[in-house]
């Protein structure tokens, strides 16, 4: 799975992060923070392995 | 046994029952992503592989394959998923594979009572087709990988749609999730280099194989196929006749799973809005509530922001303006 350019980003009404804008194969979606998610379990995997990096929010 | 000894028994054991089948879409109807079009898997493809709904191409070596949910079926079936080697790889490495795969969800196979004693059995049907003769392997393993059974089937004639029923014992010990998380994974070997080979056929052995060493590699030679329809896994030791069941059923099924939202002249087809001041707000209701929260897919203009994502909607927010989004917001919710 290839993800890039990932980036927190905040609920706009409570201002907290709520989930991880990114692309997921060249495909730009948002991954809720579910570690049921599998999609936020693989960036949970890469983060640890240390190929993939979390930009804070805005 | 007579006839209606027989039909006594399917009913006793819950096969003659409907809703029998532990495989989504085995018929190929749903395809969701693709609605029939040809795309290319390559290696590293994760969900974008799904032929059709809740079938999904693995693909880790050096080839290339397209991938198309095709009108070309065995009597009785309208569709099927299609693979075929754009670029080959005739040589695998020691952890190189390519598979077909449908991880069944924990929850479903709650009834099967696998890890236990009383471990029930399954039979597993479904027509293939393939340019490849020779032989090839399915395998079912668990949600940790550290439990599986290999089974072996032959493609005895190319190009020739051929019906192929396997007994799969049900495991008594490992551990099978009943969770949202995967149950089940049931997969069919397209070619497995030798890390994820093993002899040990018809019985569970503790680690992950997909393939015993004659498995054919389907990547071997440039433009080949290999075709899947009329899946079906139901419980007991006799495969009865493939379920049928009708397309709102199938696709509600595979919405649990991935569901998309086509928009209108450029705006949200929301069911509500809202606005306070300069501020929009609209959610997006799914139709069918999904496995996990999922992942929203579509294209934004720069200032709407996803401010809520559950199982059973999504929440959006814009500051000023009007929404505008992509041609199709997606929701997935992969196993």
């Amino acid at each position: 799975m290839d993800i890039k350019s990932a980036k927190y980003y905040k609920n706009g009404i409570t201002g907290k992060a709520c989930g991880i804008y990114c692309t997921i194969d060249d495909v730009e979606v948002a991954v809720p923070l579910d570690p049921a998610n599998t999609d936020y379990a693989e960036i949970l995997r890469q983060v640890a392995a240390g190929t993939l990096t979390i930009a804070d929010a805005d | 046994m007579s006839k209606a000894a027989e039909l006594a028994a399917l009913i006793g054991s819950g096969q003659a029952q409907g809703n029998k089948n532990f495989i989504i879409n085995g018929a190929m109807t749903i395809d969701q992503r693709h609605d029939g079009s040809s795309f290319t898997v390559v290696n590293g493809n994760s969900t974008t592989g799904v032929i059709a709904d809740r079938f999904r191409v693995n693909e880790a070596s050096g080839a290339e394959f397209t991938a198309q949910r095709v009108a070309d079926a065995p009597v009785g079936f309208e569709y099927s998923s299609k693979i075929t080697v754009s670029t080959a790889d005739a040589s695998l490495g020691s952890t190189e594979f390519h598979r077909m795969i449908q991880p069944i969800e924990g929850k479903n196979i709650s009834n099967l009572n696998w890890g236990t004693s009383n471990a029930k059995t399954l039979t597993l049907t479904f027509y293939v087709k393939s340019s490849v003769t020779g032989q090839y392997y399915i395998s079912v393993f668990n949600n940790a990988a550290d439990r599986t059974l290999l089974k072996g089937y032959t493609i005895d004639s190319a190009n020739t749609w051929e019906k192929k029923t396997i007994t799969i014992i049900g495991d008594q010990t490992g551990t099978w999730l009943t969770t949202n998380a995967v149950g089940i994974h049931l997969m069919w070997s397209l070619g497995t280099g030798s890390t994820y080979q093993s002899s040990t056929l018809d019985a569970y052995q503790a680690g992950f194989y997909m393939a015993k060493s004659d498995q054919v590699n389907l990547a071997a030679t440039n433009g080949s196929t290999w075709q899947l329809t009329g899946v079906q896994l139901e419980v007991g030791d006799v495969a009865t006749p493939f379920e049928h069941e009708d397309v709102g059923t199938t696709l509600a099924k595979c919405q649990r799973y991935y569901e998309t939202l086509l928009n209108h002249n450029g705006s949200f087809n929301v069911i509500a809005t809202y606005r306070s001041g300069t501020d929009y707000r609209a959610q997006w209701i799914f139709k069918t509530e999904k496995r996990a929260t999922p992942t929203m897919g579509g294209s934004f203009s720069a200032t709407i922001t996803t401010t809520y994502i559950s199982t059973q909607m999504a929440s959006y927010y814009k500051s000023d303006g009007d929404f505008y989004g992509s041609a199709t917001l997606t929701a997935t919710a992969e196993l």
